[in-house]
């Protein structure tokens, strides 16, 4: 049964429902328009530090790069902090930001709870056990990742197991067996930190407060690399994901493969979870801040919702890092502290003025 | 109408059907021996108590829950072979009231009913924008339901039977053979209640939708629906005509009630109304 036959004249009445709806035009318009406000950020915060390198220098700098120049002595330094110190750590923070903001809108929708991130899921618990543990046995550093990949698949594992038991994926259990995942990933993790040495253990302390260490070109390129493959699989989903906020058995009616599109959200953000996690250790709050504020400016729809997401998640975690880097200076803050500070209160009063809290 | 709906093979052929939740043989089964036969174009009114199994049939007949015995039959193909887009395009399924999440715009709402026809679902990275058609579709399912007037509001902050002729809208935009709903019409005021009826047996008559239909409300499904199906504690009590079905001894041992049954002054069908008391102090 079709409603209506479709004509070339109801493109005209059809345009009715266009205001109310993403279009192309608005998603272009809005993605540039953010792409373009995370650039200036990012430049901005390229400037501020101890030493304070001016937008000139800046394009002095470039030029003489693209000019394979050797810096003149005044600029030296100057240009060794910028390429080798500030850049790549912004770099970072703009990546971690982006994938743990765009991870939470996945597990927001699947979970329909606009509440939700990696940590109340203790994803991120389980990656740091992981990798707290393959830092202690001191194994080469590219297997810090698999292992922190492997912590996190393992919860959602448990977590998944445990809710299928009770029914098909029930959210509410789902949630629960994250709270006291996490609990038992703590109390693993203070179990590892106290077999070794107190300059190791403040090491991994100090780690799992969330910092972002700028590291080599190289390694930020396979990182680049595997955090796009893992958005572009969450990307993929972004239309299914829209049904899915609406329930399961609903998505399903609709014509989604429901268990599959959700077995692989799952994956994907282990994996996401578990590289942002060996890079930068435990940084809260992103993952559930960024998603709502953006849900409230661009829509719902997900085609936008999640580069928008990660656009913004991005830009303000730079912006976080920045503050952490300047605020005590020359000393330098964990990142994790200032989202923390910014995002607990904003998560209580989410708690508080949401209608019927996380039911 | 889908090509495979062309024959006049029965929209639902229900076979020796049994299903209990849970994995435990033992639990008291939801639905046991129904077996019956839904012809297209037909208006099916569910009845029944409360526990009675409206909504398990319902989700049976919507490919959500797998009988463990038994089978359901769509158009001659067993329900449970057919992939989730083709069954989205044939069947659409609005569930009871459910509470949003997601501040999604009415108009959103009705086109994510189009998402089975996208055919480029699952392409470059799963954006599968809308098409002209797809517009058209949601459009024409929004003026039956009569919420064009909300296309830009958000589904959080709609009255609950606003919300309802959304996901009725959502469903039809899917253009589907077959309609199922639970209960369309409990937060609906009586002119809404009247417009949905109405608009059911419109879409029933100049096209042929097939709709079952679970209901509290025995008089709005003696007046619209062409058969009855009354259930009691998960099996057929009856299936018949509103006439045949709607017999004050059947009607009152399945619900437990004493119940009135006469005729509507207008329409004829069978009313049911409760046998009532004298208030004390009327004379």
């Amino acid at each position: 049964m079709t409603l209506v036959a479709t004509t070339m004249a109801d493109a005209r009445t059809a345009s009715r429902l266009l205001p109310a709806t993403l279009t192309r035009g608005r998603w272009l318009s809005t993605i540039a328009a953010l792409t373009g406000v995370s650039l200036v950020t990012l430049l901005i915060c390229l400037q501020i530090g101890l030493e304070r390198i001016g937008l000139a220098d800046l394009m002095a700098m470039v030029m003489r790069l693209v000019r394979q120049e050797a810096a003149p002595d005044g600029a030296a330094t100057a240009q060794l902090i910028v390429v080798h110190i500030r850049l790549p750590r912004i770099l970072l923070g703009f990546l971690v930001g982006g994938c743990l903001a765009a991870v939470g809108v996945g597990l927001q929708a699947l979970l329909r709870n606009p509440l939700a991130d990696p940590y109340v899921l203790g994803i991120s618990s389980g990656a740091s056990v992981g990798a707290a543990i393959a830092v202690v046995l001191h194994l080469v550093p590219a297997v810090v990742p698999v292992c922190a990949f492997g912590g996190g698949l393992l919860v959602l594992l448990v977590l998944y197991r445990l809710a299928v038991s009770c029914g098909p994926l029930a959210v509410h259990t789902l949630l629960l067996g994250g709270v006291i995942v996490s609990a038992l990933c703590s109390a693993l993790i203070m179990f590892v930190t106290s077999l070794v040495d107190p300059a190791r253990a403040f090491q991994i302390i100090a780690w799992l407060m969330g910092t972002l260490s700028a590291p080599d070109y190289a390694t930020m390129g396979w990182l680049a690399l595997c955090l796009a493959l893992g958005l572009g699989l969450l990307f993929r989903h972004a239309h299914a994901l829209n049904l899915l906020t609406t329930g399961e058995e609903s998505a399903r009616s609709m014509g989604v493969d429901v268990e599959r599109v959700k077995r692989q959200v799952f994956v994907v953000t282990a994996l996401l979870v578990g590289v942002v996690v060996s890079v930068s250790g435990l940084i809260g709050f992103v993952g559930m801040v960024v998603p709502h504020a953006v849900r409230m400016v661009v829509g719902a729809d997900h085609r936008l919702l999640l580069p928008a997401a990660g656009l913004v998640g991005g830009a303000l975690l730079v912006v976080a890092d920045t503050v952490a880097r300047v605020i005590l200076l020359p000393a330098e803050l964990p990142v994790g502290i200032v989202t923390a500070l910014i995002g607990a209160p904003v998560f209580l009063y989410l708690l508080m003025t949401r209608k019927g809290g996380l039911a | 109408m889908s090509a495979m709906t062309v024959e006049r093979v029965p929209a639902y052929r229900i076979s020796d059907l049994r299903f209990a939740y849970g994995s435990d043989a033992s639990n008291h089964p939801a639905v046991t021996d129904m077996r019956c036969e839904i012809a297209q174009g037909e208006i099916v009114g569910l009845l029944g108590p409360n526990g009675s199994g409206k909504s398990t049939v319902l989700k049976l007949l919507a490919g959500l829950l797998m009988p463990q015995d038994g089978g359901v039959h769509i158009y001659d193909r067993p329900l449970a072979h057919l992939p989730p887009d083709e069954l989205a395009r044939a069947v659409a399924f609005v569930p009871q009231q459910q509470p949003a999440w997601f501040p999604f715009t009415i108009a959103e709402v009705v086109l994510m009913g189009r998402f089975p026809h996208h055919r480029a679902r699952g392409g470059w990275l799963g954006f599968g924008w809308e098409t002209r058609e797809d517009l058209c579709q949601a459009e024409a399912a929004m003026e039956i339901m009569d919420v064009m007037h909300l296309a830009g509001r958000s589904i959080d902050d709609v009255s609950g039977g606003e919300r309802q002729r959304a996901l009725i809208a959502r469903a039809l935009a899917q253009a589907p053979a077959i309609l199922l709903l639970d209960e369309p019409t409990a937060f609906l005021d009586l002119s809404h209640q009247v417009e949905i009826c109405q608009a059911l047996r419109r879409l029933h008559d100049d096209r042929g939708l097939t709709v079952v239909w679970a209901s509290h409300d025995l008089n709005l499904a003696s007046q619209y629906c062409d058969r009855l199906l009354l259930l009691d504690r998960g099996s057929v009590a009856r299936i018949g005509t509103p006439a045949e079905v709607l017999r004050s001894d059947l009607i009152t041992s399945v619900y437990g009630c004493p119940v009135l049954v006469d005729a509507h002054p207008v329409s004829g069908v069978p009313r049911v109304t409760l046998p009532g008391q004298a208030v004390s102090g009327a004379r």
